[in-house]
């Protein structure tokens, strides 16, 4: 059995730690109502984007951009959304196999792939297993701003049109709730899906269609991406929150089953005492 | 006098939520006024100030690009970036257009000489609404 001091050591160190993981508890906690209010915020833009992009597939149907056209793929490219840190529980290693899984089960050879990554953990991932990293972001903050990240997604739609690469997808954890975090991948160029966005309005067009496509489709798959960038940020903080929570409760419970065999270890001595020192009074009668 | 709604929203967040007696904006083929009951409409943006006409006074609001939507009771500025003219952080600005000028003058490929010449007017374009110059 340990030597009471030694228990009493782990005893403090497990606690010291726990307040640590309590304390991260309680900012991750924080910093999530901030990200889901920063997602709120960002929904209106959104929604107004799709509304007048139906509006224009709807109302103007043979408009063309380069950003609409599908054309064979002969590079694509992958922009995985993960973290600059650890603690934050499963919420790298999920977004990380599931677009490493794909990527496999697509590709043969890895020059048919490039990656894009925000987050320091991607950037190592990928860079460890040779793939080419050609954007990375490392330092985006707790509760990003669209300046922030404009000059990456202008660069990622950029090289789509210049034809770098034919595809784009994104891998990012979309924030269900504080306990349940999912894996999503979206194909975000080129942009197939905009005659099912509904959309009641009609309008004129000043100057053409066109005209207005050339400045609202890359605007808006710009936007696609910041807006996974918040969803991923508030899915972080609440994966980190729910990490440090199980690290928490387990130090409880570790300091329990410390503290039982610490009171064991002490009764043991006292009654180990107790019969040496009736042993030595038997001894001197 | 009638009046219409203005919504300005960016990427983070709406800006600015009221009701003006006519709007101006700079777009791509020229400035456009706006008058309550225009007939709906969509038009990009140019780098520029909006103005938003009101009873007794005009405010202006910096809007670097996007797209206007025009509604008989509403206009929607869709930018993505966007501040009011009270809001601009002039050191800011001054600071971007330095470090634009200083770019455009190193002249490193045309990708970044654009680049550099669209912050180079995004800043000018700041500054003048904080002086309200335009």
């Amino acid at each position: 059995m340990a030597s009471l001091r030694e228990i009493q050591s782990r005893i403090n160190s497990t606690k010291k730690t726990s307040q640590i993981t309590k304390a991260m508890h309680m900012v991750s906690a924080s910093k999530l109502s901030k990200a889901e209010l920063n997602a709120k915020s960002f929904n209106p833009y959104m929604e107004k984007i799709q509304e007048v992009i139906g509006a224009i597939a709807a109302g103007a149907p043979d408009a063309t951009h380069p950003m609409l056209e599908s054309r064979p793929v002969k590079k694509t490219a992958y922009l995985v959304i993960t973290s600059d840190r650890g603690l934050v529980g499963a919420y790298n290693s999920h977004v990380l196999k599931a677009a490493l899984g794909k990527i496999r089960e697509r590709h043969t050879s890895k020059d048919e792939v490039v990656i894009i990554s925000i987050g320091r953990n991607g950037v190592d991932f990928f860079n460890k297993l040779g793939y080419n990293v050609i954007q990375s972001v490392i330092g985006v903050s707790d509760h990003p701003t669209f300046a922030e990240i404009k000059d990456v997604t202008r660069e990622a739609v950029g090289k789509f049109i210049d034809g770098e690469y034919d595809e784009l997808y994104m891998y990012y954890n979309h924030f269900v709730s504080a306990i349940s975090q999912e894996v999503t991948e979206k194909k975000v160029l080129p942009l197939t899906d905009l005659s099912s966005m509904n959309s009641t309005a009609s309008y004129e067009f000043e100057p053409s269609a066109e005209a207005i496509l050339e400045v609202l489709l890359p605007q808006y798959a710009e936007s696609l991406m910041y807006g996974a960038l918040l969803d991923g940020k508030a899915s972080e903080h609440a994966s980190s929150m729910t990490a440090m929570k199980a690290a928490t409760d387990n130090a409880k419970e570790l300091i329990d089953d410390l503290t039982l065999s610490f009171n064991r270890a002490r009764q043991a001595a006292i009654t180990q005492e107790i019969t040496e020192i009736v042993g030595g009074v038997a001894a001197l009668e | 006098m009638s009046t219409i709604k203005v919504n300005i929203v960016t990427p983070d967040g709406p800006v600015y939520d009221s009701d003006a007696n006519m709007v101006i904006a700079v777009t791509t083929t020229g400035e456009l006024g706006i008058l309550p009951g225009h007939i709906p409409m969509v038009a990009p943006l140019e780098i520029g100030a909006v103005r938003l006409n009101k009873e007794s006074s005009t405010e202006r609001v910096a809007v670097s690009g996007g797209f206007l939507e025009v509604r008989p009771d509403q206009v929607t500025i869709l930018a993505q970036s966007a501040e009011l003219a009270e809001d601009i952080d002039t050191a800011r600005a001054i600071e971007a257009k330095k470090r634009a000028e200083e770019r455009l003058q190193q002249k490193q490929g045309d990708l970044d000489a654009k680049r550099a010449e669209l912050a180079l007017r995004r800043a000018m374009n700041r500054l003048d609404v904080a002086k309200g110059k335009i």
